[in-house]
Order: C-alpha cells, then structure tokens, then sequence
C-alpha cells in the first residue's frame, strides 16, 4: 500500500513537471557510461548507473530527480556534487525511526562511520526486502551489518561497543547456522532482534534489546516459549518485570544462542566463587556465606521433582552478568512474590506486610517465616513451615513477652500455651495428627489480619467458612441456624464458631469443662433464659458440675439452633418428643411439657408457679414465725427453769450430805 | 543376772487389782419410749438427714458448699441414690409407725376410739388449746407453768408436722420420681408444680426440726445440750415430775409409776447413743447454717 502511495507520489511529481528537469533518459547519457567517474575524497568514484537495473528496481518507475531533488528544474550538465538524497521524503517512517537510532545520532554528531540509508540499501537497485536479490535481504542481513561490526573494522576499533566476535558468534549460533548454513530466512538475523532502522543501545528502554523488552522480541518469534520454559516464571512477569526477574538474555547471550539447554550451574558457580568463602562479610559484618550444602537441601533445588534448580540469580535478580562481580547491580532484596505471586500479594494486603510497608522494624518479611538458602518444603517435616513447627514458628514472635505479642492490645493472651493445650494444639503437638489446625489454618500463612478487618479469615463474618474448611458439615448446620447471619438478618452481633468454642482454648465438647461452660456461652446473650434454666432440675445439677443432664445443645441442638416455631427445630411440636427420648427414653407428649425453663418469679408467664411457690413461702414464713416465737419466749422461762434446777441440785447435794435418802423416798412418796 | 532383776523374780510385785470398783446403784428411771420408737426415731434421723443433705445440694446448688457436698457423696447420681434410698427407709418408719399403732391398739385398748382420745392420745385435745394459753401466759411471766401431761402440744405439733410432710414431700418425690408415670394423667407443668412444693416444704421441714424442734427437745436450756429420752427411751423420774408432772400425778394416782421404771441404760450404751445424737444435732446445726447462708447471702 505504502509503495503504490509512494510510487505514486511519484509519478505525479513526475507528471506534473514534465519540462521541470532532465528526465531519466537524459540522466543516462551522461551516466550510462560505465567509465563516467568522479574524485570524491581522494578516491575515484564510479557515477555509472545502470540503466536496467533501475528500471527494474522498486524505484524504476521514478525519475531521476525524484530522488535527486535539486536537480530540479536544472539544465544539464548539473553541478556537483549532487545533495544527499532524502530517502525520508517518502520513507518519512523509516526516516524519523533512522533519525532518532543510534545509526541516526551518529550521523547527527557527524560521525563519518555513521550508514545512511545507502549504506545498506544500495541506491538504483533497490529492490524489494523480500527479493532475495535485495541488499538487506535476509539471508544478507548479517553481512549487511557485518561489513562494519565485525572484528577489524573501524566501527569496531575506533567506537565503543562491548559485544566482540559479533558476526563469527552470529553464525555459529543456532540462529545464524539456521539461516546461513540451512537458508531458512525466517531465522533470526540482526535486524530480527535489533530492529532494521530503530537500531538502539541496551541502555535505552526503547530499545528492543533493552532488558525490559528483550523477552517481547524474543517472543515474536519465539511464541508463547514461557509454556515450555520454567512454569514459575509467568510469561508475563517476564515482559513486566524484566528488571528483577532474569531476561532471555541473562541465560541465552545475545549473539551465541548455541543450540545446548543452559547450564544453570554456571551461574551459581560463580556466585559460589565468592560466597563459599565462609569468613566473607559485608561492610555492616553480616555473613555473606552461602552453604551450598544447604541450598542443595532446599526446596528451591527441586530434590521430589529432580527439576532444575532455581539458580542464585533467579532471587538475587538484577545481577550482571558483565560484571566483575554481578551482584554489584544488585539494588533490592530478595523478591519471592515474583515467583510466589499469590502469596506475595496476600502478604502485601496482611498485616504483616503493611507492617513492611511502614517499615515497621518488627514486620515479617518472607524470609523470616521460611529462612533464606535452606527453605524446605511445608512437607518436611524439617521445615519450619511443617504443620507441627508452626506453632513455635508464630510463637517466636506471638508468644507472651515477644515483639509481637506485646504491642498487641487484644483480648487473646497466652496464645501458644493456650493452644498448645486446646484440642487442636493436643491433636497436632501429642497425637501428632499433622493435619490438625495449626495457626497458619485458621489465620493464613500470607494473609493474617486483625480478626477486626473485614477481610480477615478469623473476621466473625469468614470464621464459620474459615472453621468450615475442616469442620465441613458444621458449617453446613451452622449456615441454615438461627445463629447464621446468612438466616438471621440483624444489628445484633451474632455467635459464631469462637464465641462458643473460643479461640485457642477450644476443648473436646465431650469434656466436662466445655459442656459445663456451654452454659454460660449461651448465657452471655441469653441471659434470662440461662437463668431460668439453672431454676430447674437440669439446670441444677449442671451447675453441681455433673454433665449428665440435659444442657442448652441437648436439647435446642448445638449447630443447627432453629427457633421452635421451625419445623425442624428439635423443639418443634413434631421433634419435642423425640429430643426428650433422647435421655428419656419412654417420655411421652405430656412429659415433654414440663417447663425446662420455668420460673415461679414470673407471674404472668407461670401463673400456677408463682402462687404455689408464694403459698409454700406464707407457709413456711409463718410456721417459723409462730415457732420462732414459741421458743424466743420459751427462752427467759426455759433459763429461769434451769437456774431453780441448778439451785435444787445443789440443795440436795448438800442435803445428801447431811443425810441419806432423800430423793428415793420423795418418789416413793 | 543383775540385782534388781533378781530382787523381782524372788519377790514379785502384788497383782493389780481388776474388779470393776463398785459404784453406787443406780436410781431406777421412767420408760417413757419403747425400743421400737426409739429404733423408729433413729431411722427417721439417719433418713431425714440423709434426705435433707442430698436434697439441699440441688435446692442450693448455686453454692459452693453444694458442689463440695455432692462431690463428696461421689456425684449428683450417688447423691439421687442416696436421696431414694431414704425416702423408702422414711416410708417404711412411717409403716411401720402405723403398723405399731396397729399393734399397741390391739395389745392395750379395746378400740381405735379409746387409743384415739384417751388420755395418751397424739390428738390435739380441748387440754391442749388451753395449755397453748396457759404456756404463752407462763412465757408472759402471768401465770404459773402447766402441768404438761405425756404428750405437750408442741410434741404433738412435731408429730403431726412430720405426717403432713410424709404426705406432702412424699406425694411431690414420687412425681418427680416417676414423672414419666404422673404425666400419664396429670400435664407436664405438674413436674414444675411439685418440684417448688417438694423443695419449699422441705426447706420448711428441715428449717423447722433443725431449729424448733432442736430447741424444743435438746436445746432449751434445762436440757441443754441435749435430751437423750428418745434415744435410751429412759427418763429421770425427778425429770419426769418436773417437765411432765400431769403424767407423773396420773401414774402415781394410778400406782402404775413402778411398772414404768427399769434400770438405767448401761454407761457404755449412754455414751454411745450421746455421740451419735451429737454426730446428728451437729449435722442438724450445719445444715441449718448452710441454709441461711445459702437463702441470705448467696442466694440466686
């Protein structure tokens, strides 16, 4: 399209000056002559233009001065030299693209080393890219730009470029034995990864070979490679974040992609060349020993699945590799989430990582919970991310008296003891049960937060899911309970899981102490109706200590609480019975109407209550009353009594002394 | 062989006297209870303390002491045990009381009327009504002190007290014994109904035998520290002319005092009966403790 435009344009500029200046024919007269010649610097320089090739060239359908412009309305012979031709006033694209090129700024500055389009076009026989007679045909590419970077040149003696052996290294590469030793032009040449006219430094982040845009002009070609490469690098972290991931190029070196997988061993062996050293420091005296060893235990070595290993620069990115010492480019930590990426952006939205955001001194980083070099798998039992490690692993810093524990102003204190002795801490540090819950079950590992937030998995509103997760057919009779807020619509705060069992005290419900405590958990929004419960039998005996009697969830059900009036309540007039039989084994209908929750305090609600307990009450003030009298007043009379008696006693004591008998015969008498 | 050693087998120390010293014959007393009252008695205080402990650990069961106590007798149910268990021993005292009524009618009275309102009967009396003035103008210091016959009106009071109760708590303990059984015909708040009589007429009764009844029989203070007639069935005769002396006039007038006296308990069964109606009268007082602080400063 572009070419008819062009072609186009012109003919028309031809059109319409057709006197305005010498016309093709009149060119050749002159410059037909295969020995027209002219000095130009100091060297001869053939002014032959063949005149078949031109026509046959793209430009053929031309005329002379609609490229040579200042011939223009010129008589013939012209003056010369002849200006430059200026490709860009129909090639305004490639022009500005050229321009603004490393090729393009060097002819700015006058560099004499500088190519103009010429320099790799050719002039009047210009053919189309795609003939293979073309100048920059594929095929030729390489040497198109070979002809001034290869060794010996004077771009490459006398300009700064870092790369050497460019041409050799191209050809002996997979892609230059590809194109030049098999002919398949669709294989990379120069042009194919540093564009023909947009030519710029790695340095520059347009330019194509910039590391952050390397991975884009590999894949043009190279599509969807992140498939079949290492599935935790996204291809698209690989585009998006080529600064700290590593880019096509760190593994595969530009000019001598050798057609051999990468040895990711070189890499590290490099690394290892210093950091082996188990006395090396950094400036502030941090080890900077690395135990390979350790790192060969890791799980970052891959020892399950025997894949490759992740190599040192894939954490410590943005090493470079021209360096001395690579790492020196090395400006941030470690970043796992760029692997990790779901867990690095639950980090970054839990508490812990806004602690780091704020640049908390206390926060957590990654590498806190897994270590660095030696991360085990969650599986190995060696790990401190194993199930049973993990309270030790949160306790080191939640455990009373530590930095996490004591700038928390919450409710929940000796939290690993506390749970260290709840079932769960029992199921998983006793019995060993490695699927018990651990804290990072209940909290997350990536995502803790305050119970306060919304977001939180221990937010009153996510526990019944959070609990869930295990405990599946309780949320499921949790969720359809009057206690569910997906039945209950209120401002109330409603129970769920924690309110009953606690957090990290939860106890076996078959355990005396929970059933007992159950009690007031209920209590503590049912206040009346515990109260009344305590008035009777079960109440009472429950409050003794014993569990055998009927407590709030034998009766009303623990989980699937509905109000009486649901016929599926174990209340409802059809279950009523049916839960009584549960303890009871013969009760009736009748029986089930004995008022569990009866008062004799309330005299509208319990009428016949209220007057038996108020007519025993008269009964037994009065009694007392009238007793207590009795005897009050008995008293003075019962001490006086005793007083005569002790006198009597004494006076016949003493008549004893005097004389004998006395007593005997007073009876007798 | 040393001296001494050798001076004791030659001369050997005299043998120590072992004959009991004789000590001066004892007065002879008044029988006023026969054995098996007095036997029937002693059941009804092991059963009503029993009944009373146990039961008062639910009725009080917001206190700490009803923990304690319900743990001690090994649990509510061992507690529940102990609780029936002397409910039927209480129901067979008052049998067997009968029974006896049955038997004394046949072995001394011609008939139900004689036993009935003669003048040993339990029946308050027309004498009775006028002794319950006669008392409150003696308490008033406007009169002398009755002459109080066998049975006092306060005497009778208590044995009538504990009739009412049989029947009352009884009724109300079976209910809640069966209540599977009783709702068959009566409405299931009826379990309600007699748990409050059950407990408040408990309450009453061990309220009142441990403190009215105490002071009555054991307690007032020309008894004090306590009676032990129902216990050894015997009485001082000088008691019986004081506290009695209607009685003793009768027995006197008929010439019938000297087929009611025998000889006095022996010391070692006095003794015996004395620490265990001290064991009681101490279990009465805690009891009685337990109560008012359970219905004055603990109470829910």
């Amino acid at each position: 399209m572009a070419l008819t435009l062009l072609c186009l344009a012109g003919a028309f500029r031809v059109a319409a000056h057709p006197a305005s200046g010498p016309s093709t024919d009149d060119c050749l007269a002159c410059h037909g002559d295969k020995t027209l010649t002219t000095q130009r610097g100091g060297r001869t320089v053939s002014l032959f233009v063949d005149g078949k090739k031109f026509s046959s060239s793209i430009h053929g359908a031309l005329s002379c001065t609609g490229c040579h412009a200042d011939l223009e309305g010129k008589d013939l012979p012209h003056a010369t030299p002849l200006a430059r031709v200026q490709c860009g006033t129909c090639h305004s694209d490639e022009e500005k693209q050229h321009a603004k090129s490393l090729h393009g700024k060097a002819i700015a500055r006058g560099d004499k080393l500088a190519p103009h389009c010429v320099d790799c076009h050719g002039n009047h026989d210009i053919v189309p890219v795609k003939d293979a007679r073309s100048a920059v045909a594929a095929l030729r590419v390489p040497f198109v730009c070979g002809r001034c970077h290869q060794e010996g040149t004077a771009v490459m003696t006398e300009r700064k470029i870092d790369q050497h052996d460019i041409l050799t290294n191209y050809s002996e590469s997979i892609h230059g034995e590809a194109l030049l030793k098999k002919g398949l032009t669709v294989a990379a040449n120069c042009v194919s990864c540093h564009t023909p006219h947009n030519i710029l430094p790695h340095t520059d982040p347009n330019s194509s070979i910039a590391r952050r845009n390397i991975a884009t002009t590999c894949t043009k070609c190279h599509a969807e490679i992140e498939e079949v490469h290492r599935k935790t690098i996204r291809g698209e972290l690989w585009e998006k974040e080529a600064h700290v991931l590593p880019a096509c190029v760190d593994c595969h070196q530009p000019h001598k992609i050798r057609n051999v997988y990468y040895e990711q061993g070189m890499a590290d062996a490099d690394c290892m060349r210093c950091h082996s050293n188990e006395h090396l420091k950094a400036a502030n005296g941090r080890s900077m020993f690395v135990s390979a060893a350790e790192i060969a235990g890791s799980r970052h070595a891959h020892p399950r699945t025997q894949a490759t290993p992740v190599s040192c620069s894939q954490c410590h990115s943005e090493v470079n590799v021209s360096h001395v010492r690579p790492c020196e480019t090395i400006t941030h930590p470690v970043d796992c989430s760029k692997c990790h990426e779901d867990q690095g952006l639950q980090y970054q939205h839990s508490k812990h990582g806004q602690l780091l955001a704020a640049k908390d001194p206390n926060a957590p980083s990654c590498k806190e919970c897994h270590g660095t070099h030696h991360i085990l798998d969650k599986r190995d039992p060696e790990s401190r991310t194993f199930s049973t490690n993990v309270p030790q692993l949160c306790g080191s810093c939640h455990r009373e008296g530590q930095k996490a524990a004591v700038r928390y102003t919450g409710t929940e204190h000796q939290i690993i003891q506390h749970y260290t002795e709840s079932i769960h801490g029992k199921g998983l540090l006793r019995s060993g049960l490695t699927v018990t819950a651990t804290c990072t079950n209940c909290h997350t590992a990536h995502g803790v937060l305050p119970s306060s937030d919304p977001a939180s998995s221990v937010n009153p509103k996510n526990l019944p899911a959070t609990c869930g997760a295990c405990h599946h057919g309780i949320e499921e009779q949790f969720e359809q309970s009057v206690h569910s807020r997906l039945v209950t619509k209120t401002d109330k705060a409603l129970p769920v899981c924690n309110d009953c069992h606690s957090a990290h005290t939860i106890r076996r419900t078959d355990e005396n102490g929970f059933m007992l405590d159950i009690m007031d958990k209920c209590g503590k929004c049912h206040a009346e109706i515990a109260k009344t419960y305590f008035d009777t039998y079960h109440g009472k005996v429950s409050r003794l200590g014993y569990t055998k009697t009927a407590k709030c969830y034998d009766c009303h059900g623990a989980h699937d609480i509905l109000p009486v009036t649901d016929p599926r309540s174990h209340l409802s007039r059809a279950n009523v019975v049916q839960t009584c039989q549960k303890c009871h084994a013969t009760a009736t209908r009748r029986f089930a109407g004995y008022l569990t929750h009866a008062t004799h305090h309330d005299p509208k609600k319990y009428p016949f209550l209220y007057w038996t307990f108020w007519g025993m009450t008269t009964l037994l003030v009065s009694t007392f009353v009238v007793g207590g009298m009795h005897t009050l007043l008995w008293l003075p009379r019962a001490l006086e009594m005793r007083r005569d008696l002790k006198r009597e006693e004494e006076a016949s004591r003493n008549g004893e002394n005097h004389a004998t008998g006395g007593e005997e015969d007073n009876h007798a008498g | 062989m040393p001296a001494d050693l050798a001076d004791r087998t030659t001369n050997p120390r005299p043998e120590p006297d072992l004959r009991i010293p004789e000590r001066p014959p004892r007065q002879r007393e008044f029988v006023r209870f026969t054995r098996a009252q007095r036997t029937l008695h002693a059941c009804m205080i092991v059963s009503f303390i029993s009944l009373a402990t146990t039961g008062l650990t639910l009725k009080f069961s917001y206190t700490k002491w009803a923990a304690m106590v319900s743990r001690f007798l090994g649990g509510f149910q061992v507690a529940g045990f102990i609780h029936r268990t002397a409910a039927i021993l209480m129901f067979g005292v008052f049998v067997a009381h009968i029974y006896s009524l049955v038997q004394m009618k046949r072995r001394e009275y011609k008939s139900w009327w004689e036993l009935l309102l003669g003048p040993y009967t339990m029946l308050p009396t027309k004498q009775d009504l006028q002794q319950v003035t006669a008392t409150f103008k003696w308490f008033l210091g406007r009169g002398p002190r009755p002459q109080y016959g066998r049975w006092t009106y306060w005497e009778k009071f208590d044995y009538f007290a504990v009739f009412w109760g049989i029947a009352v708590i009884g009724s109300t303990g079976l209910t809640l014994w069966f209540p599977i059984f009783f709702t068959r015909f009566l409405p299931g708040w009826a379990i309600n109904v007699a748990t409050v009589i059950h407990s408040d007429e408990a309450l009453l009764a061990t309220g009142f035998i441990f403190t009215v009844h105490f002071f009555n029989t054991h307690l007032r203070p020309e008894k004090f520290p306590m009676d032990t007639t129902i216990f050894t069935g015997h009485m001082p005769l000088a008691e019986l002319k004081r506290d009695k002396p209607l009685e003793y006039e009768n027995l006197v007038a008929g010439g019938q005092l000297e087929e009611h006296l025998e000889e006095p308990q022996p010391e070692i069964v006095v003794r015996t009966i004395r620490f265990f109606a001290w064991i009681a009268l101490s279990i009465g007082f805690s009891i009685v403790v337990w109560i008012i602080y359970a219905m004055l400063f603990a109470y829910k």
